[in-house]
């Protein structure tokens, strides 16, 4: 058994579970858990009601993100139910001795952004979070993945979580991308592909040469929307990439070069077979603009809306024909003649340092449309000091961008920044959902570069095509 | 936990498929600190109408399905967010059982620590359910028996559903997981040593 090849999921799985009771699900071992206000309180008051304490608090990390104002932070929260949620986070790090990024703190953000940037996140780990895009952590090969409060709660008790084993998908991606074409596209282009739920019940390893070829930050964008693809984590194997990218970071590892040692067995072996494999070209993927209002309804920027009668079987034609209705969009439309009110660039998909400079540097020298609203919101506090370092907020201003403190903001609108109803936005985030970021609000989902292209020209365009300046 | 044994309850067909979480319950509901109270949340922007009357349209605003214990849905049910809420608001609102052709993972994960059984079954039941749930004539209902694994109706329909052995069992007896898990505390403490001495070197 011991020479039986294995995934990089068969070795992370098995290097940490703890033991299987007979008759029950494997007690799998937590390295790293991260929490937020919005899914931890109910937790928290568990434990208390219980009696128990947090079993390892020097491995959970908190911050506040999602309900967070982005406008001046020495103000006070205007919502009286959002600070309650927020100081009752800071209650419970207090009381159960857990280390919080707070508001006014230098590196609070985005809890998917400061994870990997603080090195708190490292190839070969268990990470959970209540959250969902907990996948993005993967990007560093980790298992990482999203949890329900119930679970929140099981693993601060325990340290640990009942889990069965998922399945493994491989999305291997062949060739290279064309310029112009990025991360956020290969992503949304695998989506529309394998579908929402392609991915459910299983692990997803990306892997090939262009994967291999993204930065770590792409990585990230990549395996943040897995979830979108119905799957529970998504992971790229670590490679020199990820090992210089955590070098010198706050919780890196002290011994570094044993720690890398360490981290190099973390990869898949090449015999290793997985349960299913997709394979795909990374030369066919083109920018890519969500139509509808889940993240498979999506087409090529050089394409259009399609009629809802050519979406495959009588649910997805259902689906399809309803997403238009919401849209307000009718089939055979070009997708460069939609029309924006809004553009908004962050969320734990796109809001790194990278994101923001390809945005910057489509925005360099133009204005943004008179029609159009746009913002800029940083994933963390330290991308937010990094951009202005480089004078990219300069460039975002002089353009006619908001530019905003760091959180979640707009991908979900649990603060004060949300679309008005029928407002059509461009935006980088993650979810096209009916109501997502404000009821009534149209969402189409887009790379960073693309959304900057959109607020400029005050519709979708082919960002292969712009006047950079 | 409540436990689940055996339920009989009135269906509520909801005819869409990738219903998320974001419907289930809107984000501007998740800023309590409770468990509880989130039932008059629920599917929000599809029961109310702008106003906030209930909007006549949406399925559980039809009076002969007061009542209903039982909701069946299209494949992807509960996709996106890890918002516990969800099934804390289906819960509160009266459902104890979900029955679908497909979940999404974390959502299927959740509901059984809530006291709430998802039934996968195959689409042609689910086609078959949604026909018999529309049908004219009186509410229509269905039986769930956890511990026989059976779902059926008075009418010939009759289906049997599989769950996680260890699941069934946490739910027919209505378990509290961590209770379970702190059973093992020894092989944890003995699994961190481990783990804390390979890394000390």
């Amino acid at each position: 058994m011991a020479d039986t090849p294995r995934t990089l999921l068969d070795k992370i799985w098995d290097a940490h579970v703890v033991c299987t009771p007979a008759g029950e699900l494997p007690v799998l071992a937590i390295d790293r858990h991260l929490v937020h206000e919005v899914t931890s309180p109910q937790a928290f008051e568990g434990l208390r009601l219980a009696g128990r304490k947090v079993r390892r608090p020097e491995k959970t990390f908190a911050t506040p993100d999602h309900n967070v104002p982005t406008t001046d932070r020495r103000l006070p929260i205007a919502d009286p139910v959002s600070k309650q949620q927020i100081d009752t986070l800071r209650h419970n790090c207090r009381e159960f001795g857990i280390r919080l990024f707070d508001l006014g703190d230098a590196d609070q953000g985005i809890v998917h952004v400061i994870g990997p940037e603080l090195g708190i996140t490292q190839p070969g780990m268990t990470i959970v979070c209540g959250d969902s895009h907990t996948a993005t952590h993967g990007a560093l090969g980790a298992l990482a993945f999203g949890i329900g409060t119930s679970e929140v709660e099981h693993v601060l008790a325990t340290q640990t979580l009942r889990q069965a084993k998922p399945k493994s998908l491989e999305l291997r991606v062949e060739g290279a991308m064309h310029p112009g074409v990025t991360a956020k596209d290969l992503v949304l282009y695998l989506i529309g592909r394998i579908s929402t739920e392609g991915g459910a019940g299983s692990v997803i390893e990306y892997t090939g040469p262009c994967i291999r070829a993204l930065s770590l930050e792409e990585r990230m964008t990549v395996c943040n929307m897995s979830i979108e693809a119905g799957a529970r984590a998504g992971m790229i194997a670590p490679d020199q990439v990820t090992f210089d990218y955590l070098r010198g970071r706050d919780f890196a590892p002290r011994d570094f070069d044993r720690a890398v040692a360490a981290w190099e067995r973390f990869v898949g072996d090449p015999a290793a077979v997985f349960d299913r494999t997709e394979i795909f070209q990374g030369g066919d993927v083109v920018p890519q603009v969500t139509w509808g209002t889940n993240p498979a309804q999506v087409v090529g920027i050089d394409g259009a809306v399609p009629d809802p009668a050519s979406c495959g079987d009588p649910s997805e034609q259902a689906g399809a024909a309803r997403a238009l209705e919401y849209m307000g969009l009718a089939g055979g439309t070009k997708i460069v003649d939609i029309p924006l009110d809004r553009v908004f660039i962050g969320s734990c998909t796109n809001s790194r340092i990278e994101d923001l400079r390809a945005a910057a540097n489509v925005v360099r020298g133009h204005r943004v449309a008179a029609t159009v609203h746009a913002m800029v919101v940083p994933g963390s506090g330290r991308v937010k000091r990094q951009a202005e370092a480089e004078g990219l907020d300069r460039v975002f201003r002089d353009a006619g961008f908001e530019w905003r403190e760091a959180g979640c903001s707009m991908c979900l609108g649990m603060n004060p920044d949300t679309l008005s109803p029928g407002q059509r936005c461009a935006s980088t985030s993650n979810r096209n959902f009916e109501g997502r970021q404000g009821k009534g609000g149209r969402t189409h989902l887009v790379s960073p570069a693309m959304a900057a292209a959109a607020a400029i020209a005050g519709h979708f365009t082919d960002i292969r095509d712009w006047n950079y300046r | 936990m409540q436990a689940f044994t055996t339920h009989v309850g009135i269906v509520a067909p909801l005819d869409r498929a990738n219903v998320d979480t974001d419907q289930i319950i809107p984000k501007q509901f998740l800023k309590r600190i409770e468990r509880t109270g989130f039932g008059q949340f629920l599917f929000f922007d599809w029961r109310f109408l702008g106003d906030g009357t209930p909007n006549p349209e949406f399925v559980l605003n039809q009076p002969r399905l007061a009542g209903a214990s039982i909701l069946l849905a299209r494949r992807n049910f509960g996709c996106g967010s890890s918002r516990e809420h969800a099934p804390w608001a289906l819960a509160d609102y009266g459902f104890r059982v979900v029955v679908a052709p497909s979940f999404a993972d974390i959502f299927y994960n959740n509901c059984f620590q809530n006291g709430m059984l998802p039934i996968r079954l195959p689409e042609e039941d689910v086609e078959e359910l949604f026909r018999r749930t529309t049908a004219e004539g009186p509410p229509y209902r269905l039986h769930v028996d956890l511990a026989a694994g059976t779902i059926a109706d008075d009418a010939g329909f009759r289906r049997s559903f599989t769950v996680d052995p260890f699941r069934r069992r946490c739910l027919l007896e209505g378990l509290d997981d961590i209770g379970l898990t702190l059973k093992h505390v020894e092989e944890i403490t003995a699994w961190e040593a481990a783990q804390d001495a390979a890394a000390a070197g």
